[in-house]
């Protein structure tokens, strides 16, 4: 089963230098392990657009956005057995920024792809 | 070993069923397992062995954290768990002295520099990794032993999974294991990496059993166990772990473009009731687009390599032909009718010719196909083999030779071993009975 991970976090600051090393090596050993298909991180949304429609109304916004609170800083794409190792997996990346990023709060959201 | 905080605790544990908190454990082992089995086995120097120590970390896992609760570095529990395995092992002694001094000292070291789960993730393991693969897919071992070692040593599905996948009994793949890891020890064979030329020549018996793994899955309907297709899913890791730690390998690329550009069709390959449909006939609005992106790079990656010729490339080849056309009429047919004459002087198999010559019909028309049909006729490995008086059958019809093709479909029914083939052939030899009535 193909799952997407989104991180988002009210944080804006990168990720230490200590945390994207691990990150690293974790993308590494799952690319090498065939399981992670892509990754990116994000630039910060201020500097990026919003393209939406409401009312019937389409219209396109620049950042910044003042309303913006927890917004995603990247996401990933693995190719996992099933539900229970995409949460282990997360559990594993979250427990680095545990870990290496003290005081980092965010949430990794775990989603299967819809589809056979 | 300091008391680690659980993450999933007891309470949580205790709540789910025992089939849930298993499946649970196992998940987090699997996440694990690579690493595990890679260290392991570069400080035994031995794949079989590592493996088993390895399953019975799992096995301690089984046993303690549904009272614990799971380890909030799982990773570092199951590879100390392992490696005080490995001791306890060693101590018994069924290794001569020498190599013993030798794996202790790499075993202290190794844990001196891997003081915790963090820095763990600093092994590469793409050494190990491939020394694995080559291990579980040795040639000495036959094709179904190679295919279980795989999926138990690489893709960490247990014993009774394997056996589910592959619709046998847990005796027959449990023996079948067993088998293969005695013939490894006793031939001297559980630790090497071949290197350079020696890698090349290795790698057809990886990528087969590869490929077995893949048709095994790919054959499997929709409804049925989902292990079955989840092979697919498998055989397509192994395919990108070999192309990510032997990106030299033209085939390896070849072989993943192949699965990529097949699985992209998993979609559109049934219908509603799980009955197959042709490819011809498929919804290629169902076709994964992305699927068929990765599996072209990857064919472009074999090209690149200078394997354009090779086995799977051109296999992989065939299918782009067709993910590539928009419609089935828009199928570029001479194209694929070269790459299965490449094809089938590669391997010189009749049965290819055959799908050479149902390219060429739709190419260049029935008559010059039917003279390579005719070709195969007295061919030995083809007596028996429904298809070729079907496919001549079919040619006949479309010349306008409708009593000839009456006889074709007629034969072609006879040999046909499942009962829905069989009553299609009938209809279309009654068909063709009608049709030299008529004319």
């Amino acid at each position: 089963m193909r799952f997407m991970y989104i991180v988002t976090s009210a944080h804006s600051g990168p990720p230490t230098p200590e945390l994207l090393d691990a990150m690293h090596k974790l993308a590494d050993r799952e690319i090498k392990a065939g399981r992670m298909l892509d990754n990116g991180g994000l630039t910060p949304l201020a500097m990026g657009a919003r393209v939406r429609i409401i009312d019937g109304q389409l219209s396109v916004l620049d950042g910044p956005f003042v309303e913006a609170k927890e917004v995603i800083g990247g996401y990933a794409v693995f190719e996992l057995p099933g539900k229970e190792e995409a949460v282990a997996m997360a559990t594993e990346f979250m427990q680095l920024h545990k870990n290496l990023m003290p005081g980092w709060e965010g949430t990794c959201e775990v989603r299967a792809f819809a589809g056979p | 070993m300091p008391v680690l905080e659980a993450r999933v605790p007891p309470a949580l544990l205790a709540a789910m069923t025992a089939a849930d908190t298993h499946r649970a454990i196992l998940a987090v082992w699997r996440i694990e397992q690579p690493r595990l089995i890679t260290s392991l086995a570069r400080v035994l120097r031995d794949v079989p062995l590592a493996e088993e120590l390895t399953h019975d970390a799992l096995l301690a896992a089984l046993e303690r954290w549904p009272a614990t609760g799971v380890p909030e570095k799982p990773g570092a529990w199951l590879m100390a768990t392992a490696k005080r395995r490995a001791f306890d092992h060693l101590r018994r002694g069924r290794m001569i002295k020498r190599k013993h001094e030798m794996v202790a000292r790499d075993m202290e070291e190794e844990q001196q520099a891997m003081p915790d789960f963090d820095s763990a993730l600093d092994d590469d393991i793409g050494d190990e990794l491939l020394r694995l693969i080559f291990t579980a897919c040795h040639p000495r071992l036959s094709r179904e032993a190679r295919a279980a070692l795989a999926l138990r040593m690489i893709c960490g599905l247990t014993t009774e999974e394997i056996a589910r996948a592959f619709l046998l009994p847990d005796a027959t793949i449990a023996q079948r294991i067993v088998r293969a890891k005695r013939t490894l020890s006793e031939s001297g064979l559980a630790y090497e990496t071949p290197r350079g030329e020696e890698l090349s020549k290795r790698l057809s018996s990886v990528l087969e059993v590869v490929y077995l793994v893949f048709n095994e899955g790919y054959t499997a309907t929709r409804g049925q166990d989902w292990l079955r297709p989840q092979l697919c899913n498998e055989a397509l890791r192994m395919g990108r772990v070999l192309t990510s730690i032997a990106p030299h390998e033209p085939e390896a690329h070849g072989l993943l473009a192949l699965m990529e550009l097949n699985a992209s069709r998993t979609a559109a390959r049934t219908d509603a009731a799980g009955e197959p449909i042709l490819l011809l006939e498929q919804n290629r609005a169902l076709w994964d687009l992305l699927q068929i992106r990765r599996g072209m790079q990857a064919l472009a990656r074999a090209r690149e390599l200078g394997g354009a010729g090779g086995f799977y490339a051109l296999q992989a080849a065939i299918v782009a032909c067709h993910a590539q056309a928009r419609t089935a009429s828009d199928t570029d047919w001479s194209r694929i009718a070269g790459f299965y004459a490449e094809l089938a002087a590669l391997v010189r198999s009749p049965i290819i010719e055959l799908n050479r010559a149902v390219a060429v019909a739709m190419a260049d028309g029935p008559e010059v196909a039917l003279a390579i049909v005719d070709r195969l006729v007295p061919e030995p490995a083809l007596k028996g083999y429904h298809l070729l008086p079907s496919v001549r059958g079919d040619l006949l019809h479309k010349l306008g030779r409708y009593e000839e093709a009456r006889a074709a479909f007629e034969a072609a029914a006879a040999l046909a071993g499942n009962r829905r083939e069989h009553d299609l052939l009938r209809r279309r030899a009654a068909a063709a009975a009608d049709a030299a009535m008529s004319s």
